[in-house]
C-alpha cells in the first residue's frame, strides 16, 4: 500500500516535471535581454526553496531526535541532509551556468553563493561525520548535535559575507525586476513538482535507512549468538 | 534503601538490543558480582548504572535519585578498564586533582592518607607514566576510594592486577563493605569474587537469567551457576 | 562559585600536562611560524600588500597552529579512559567544557603571543601601535575558535578519522569568526581605529558568535558526552 502510494507519487512528480518542461521549452518565448538561458531560472530558484525546505527539515528532525531519541527523527535527518545537499548542488552548478552565460564568468565570491557554498560544505560535513561513526545511536546523537551548530551558523555567515561582500564590491546578481506573469507561473508551478520529487526522494531514503539500520542490528545479532 | 535501583531497562545500539529489560535492586551494606561471558552487557549495564550512557527504556536510580545528579556522583566511585589517572601527572597531583573534583575539604590530606593506604607513599612525585602497571593499578584504587564513594561500581576489578594489587584492593573493598558501602562489581575471576559477594547476578546476550542471594555452593565451586545455565 | 573553581581545576589539569610534555604547543609554535615563514617565500610581499593581508596571514597560521591543539584537548583524556573519570565525578559538564576550552585559549593565545612578534620583525610591521584593542580582537577571536574546537573535539573524540574530521568541521563553521578576526587584525595593524564603522560591524559580528556559540556549547556538551 505505501509503495503504490510513493510509486505514485514518484509518477506525479515525473508528470508534472515533463508538463513544467513543455511549458518552459516550448511554450514561454526567450527573454528580452538574456535569450534562452533564462530558462534556467524555472530551476534554480525552486531548487533553492526546496533545499530551504529540506534544511529546516533536517533541523526539526534533528532537534526532535535529541528529544524523543526515537531513530526514525534520525532517518528524517539524515534523509532531508542528504535531499539537502543535492537541491543546494544542483543550485549551485544551475547558478554558475547561468552565470558563465549572463556575466561571462563561472563564479564569483558574492554574499548568494558564498553562503551557499559554505552551507554545501556544513551539510556535506554532516554526512562525512555520518560517516566515521560506528554506533548507529551515537551516530544519531552526535549528528543531530552538529546539525543544530551548523543550522545556527547560516544565519551568522550570511550576514557576515553579505557585510564583507558590500565592503568589497563584486557583480550584482539581479535586481528586483519585473517577470512576465506567464513566467512567473511558470517558475511557482515547477517549485510543488520539486518539492514533490525531493518527497519521494526523502521516502526513498529513508527506507533505504531503516533497512540499513535493520541489517546492521541483525548483524550485530548474529555477531552475539 | 536500596543503592542501585534497575527497572527495566533496555539499551540499544541501533535497533539491536543489547540489555533487554533487566531489572535488579543492590540494599546497601551488599555486593553485587555480575556474571556473564563477554558481550552479555555487563559491562554496558554498569556503565549506564554509572551514568556513562543514558539507557535507550527504563530507569536507573542511585539512592533514590538520577544517576547524573551530582549529588549522586559525590556518592560513587567507578573503577573501569582503564586505571584512569592521568600519565603526565605526579601520583600526588593526580589523588590532588580528583580531590578537588570531588570536593573533598583537604584533597591534600585524603591523597596523602590513600598514598598511604596502597602504599606509593614514596614515590608520590613520581609521574605515572615511569610508574610500573602494579603501582598504577593500586594509585587507580587509591583514585576511586578517595572521597570514601558509598557506592562502588566496578568493572573487572581483579582482571590483570598483580598481586599485590590483588590484595590492596581486596581489602580496601572489605573494609568498604564493614563500613557500609555497596557494590556492584562485574567479573569473570569468580573465585575472587565470591569472598565479597552477597549476591550474584547472571546476564546472558542482554538477558537477565539468574539474580539472587550468593548460593553457598558457589564459594567451593565458582563454576557452579554456569553449570546451572549450561547455555549461557 | 563551585561551578567556576571546577572549571579552574580542569583548566590547570590541562595546562599542566601539557607544559610537562608540550607536545601540541611545540608543534602549534612551529607550525605557526612555518606558515609565516612560507608565506613570505611564496609572495614576497612589499610593506604595503602585507598591511593588505596581515590579517589573514595571521589568523590562518592561527587556525592552523590551532587545529593542532584542538585534536590534543578531548584525545588527551583517551589513553587510561580517564574520560570516564572525569564524567563520573561531580563536576557538570558544562564546567567540563569551559575549562578545557579556557586551556585551549590560553595556550593558543601564547602561540600568538609569539607569532605577533616574529611577524613583525619578519615582515617589518608595526603591530603594537594599538596593542589592547588588537588583543582584545585576539581574544574575542580565539575564544569563538577554541569554544568550536573544543566542542568538536568532544565531538569527534571516539570517532575514526578524528584528525581528519576535526579541521573539516572546525574551518567551515568558524568562517563568520575566522573573517571577523582577520578583517579586524587587517583594520588595526592599518592603523584605523577600532571604533570605525567597518571596525564596529566585525566586532559585533565576532561577539554575537561568541555569544551563539558558547552558548550551544554549553546547553549541548552533556548530549554530546552522554546522551
Amino acid at each position: 500500500m505505501r509503495s503504490k502510494l510513493l510509486y505514485a507519487c514518484g509518477l506525479l512528480a515525473a508528470l508534472l516535471l515533463v508538463r513544467n518542461l513543455y511549458v518552459v521549452l516550448l511554450q514561454l518565448p526567450d527573454d528580452a535581454d538574456q535569450g534562452a538561458v533564462y530558462r534556467i531560472i524555472f530551476y534554480h530558484v525552486p531548487s533553492w526553496f526546496t533545499a530551504g525546505m529540506a534544511v529546516l527539515t533536517a533541523l526539526v528532525a534533528s532537534v526532535a531526535y535529541l528529544i524523543r531519541k526515537d531513530l526514525w527523527w534520525d532517518t528524517l535527518a539524515v534523509a532531508a541532509t542528504e535531499i539537502a545537499v543535492v537541491f543546494i548542488t544542483i543550485g549551485l552548478v544551475t547558478g554558475s551556468i547561468w552565470g558563465r552565460v549572463a556575466w561571462g564568468i563561472w563564479w564569483t565570491w558574492d554574499a548568494r553563493l558564498t553562503s551557499a557554498l559554505v552551507c554545501w560544505l556544513l551539510y556535506a560535513g554532516y554526512l562525512v561525520l555520518r560517516t566515521a561513526i560506528e554506533d548507529p545511536s551515537a551516530r544519531a546523537r552526535i549528528s543531530a548535535v552538529f546539525s543544530i551548530f551548523a543550522f545556527a551558523d547560516i544565519p551568522i555567515v550570511w550576514y557576515s559575507i553579505e557585510w564583507f561582500r558590500t565592503q568589497h564590491p563584486a557583480p550584482v546578481l539581479r535586481g528586483e525586476g519585473y517577470m512576465d506573469p506567464q513566467m512567473k507561473a511558470a517558475l511557482y508551478a515547477n517549485w510543488p513538482a520539486l518539492m514533490l520529487l525531493a518527497a519521494v526522494l526523502l521516502a526513498v531514503r529513508m527506507r533505504q535507512e531503516a533497512a540499513r539500520r535493520e541489517l546492521d542490528g541483525l548483524r550485530r545479532q548474529a555477531h552475539s549468538l | 534503601m536500596t543503592a542501585v535501583d534497575v527497572a527495566g531497562v533496555w539499551k540499544y545500539y541501533g535497533d539491536f538490543p543489547a540489555l533487554r529489560d533487566i531489572s535488579l535492586a543492590a540494599e546497601a551494606h551488599t555486593c553485587l558480582a555480575l556474571l556473564g561471558r563477554n558481550g552479555a552487557g555487563k559491562t554496558t549495564l554498569l556503565r549506564i548504572v554509572a551514568g556513562f550512557q543514558r539507557a535507550g527504556r527504563g530507569q536507573v536510580r542511585l539512592f533514590g535519585r538520577d544517576p547524573r545528579d551530582l549529588a549522586t556522583r559525590r556518592r560513587i566511585g567507578v573503577l573501569g578498564h582503564g586505571i584512569a589517572v592521568y600519565d603526565e601527572l605526579s601520583a600526588l597531583e593526580n589523588l590532588i586533582l580528583f580531590g578537588q573534583l570531588y570536593e573533598l575539604e583537604d584533597p591534600r590530606r585524603a591523597a596523602e592518607e590513600w598514598l598511604e593506604r596502597t602504599g606509593l607513599s614514596r614515590v608520590r612525585h613520581g609521574l605515572v607514566r615511569e610508574f610500573s602497571r602494579g603501582m598504577r593499578q593500586r594509585l587507580a584504587i587509591a583514585r576511586v576510594f578517595l572521597h570514601h564513594p558509598d557506592l562502588l561500581l566496578l568493572d573487572e576489578p581483579f582482571t590483570a592486577l598483580d598481586d599485590r594489587a590483588v590484595a590492596v584492593l581486596q581489602r580496601v573493598l572489605q573494609d568498604g563493605l564493614a563500613r557500609g558501602c555497596t557494590i556492584v562489581m562485574s567479573t569473570h575471576q569468580i573465585r575472587e569474587a565470591m569472598e565479597l559477594a552477597t549476591h550474584v547476578v547472571l546476564l546472558d546476550r542482554g538477558r537477565l537469567r539468574h539474580a539472587g542471594a550468593r548460593p553457598p555452593e558457589m564459594l567451593a565451586d565458582p563454576g557452579w551457576l554456569y553449570s546451572r545455565y549450561p547455555d549461557a | 562559585m563551585i561551578f567556576l573553581r571546577h572549571v579552574l581545576t580542569v583548566a590547570n589539569k590541562d595546562l599542566r600536562s601539557e607544559f610537562r610534555t608540550k607536545e601540541a604547543i611545540n608543534s602549534s609554535f612551529s607550525f605557526a611560524l612555518v606558515i609565516l615563514l612560507l608565506f613570505s617565500f611564496a609572495f614576497d610581499p612589499t610593506e604595503e600588500m602585507t598591511r593588505e593581508f596581515s590579517g589573514g596571514l595571521l589568523w590562518i597560521a592561527f587556525a592552523f597552529a590551532g587545529a593542532l591543539l584542538l585534536n590534543r584537548s578531548f584525545v588527551r583524556e583517551l589513553p587510561n579512559d580517564c574520560l570516564d573519570a572525569l564524567i563520573a565525578s561531580p563536576v557538570p559538564a558544562a564546567a567540563l567544557f569551559l575549562g578545557k576550552s579556557l586551556a585551549n585559549l590560553i595556550l593558543l593565545l601564547l602561540v600568538e603571543a609569539v607569532s605577533f612578534p616574529v611577524f613583525g620583525v619578519f615582515y617589518n610591521q608595526r603591530w603594537t601601535q594599538q596593542f589592547w584593542p588588537l588583543l582584545l580582537v585576539a581574544i574575542l577571536g580565539t575564544w569563538g575558535f577554541t569554544v568550536v574546537g573544543t566542542m568538536f573535539s568532544a565531538l569527534t573524540v571516539n570517532i575514526r578519522l578524528r584528525e581528519v574530521m576535526l579541521p573539516l568541521l572546525v574551518y567551515t563553521t568558524l568562517l563568520p569568526c575566522l573573517m571577523a578576526s582577520m578583517q579586524l587584525t587587517t583594520l588595526l595593524l592599518a592603523g584605523e581605529p577600532l571604533t570605525s564603522v567597518e571596525g564596529l560591524v566585525w566586532l559585533r559580528f565576532l561577539i554575537a558568535f561568541d555569544v551563539i556559540f558558547s552558548t550551544l556549547a554549553v546547553a549541548f556538551v552533556e548530549t554530546v558526552l552522554i546522551g
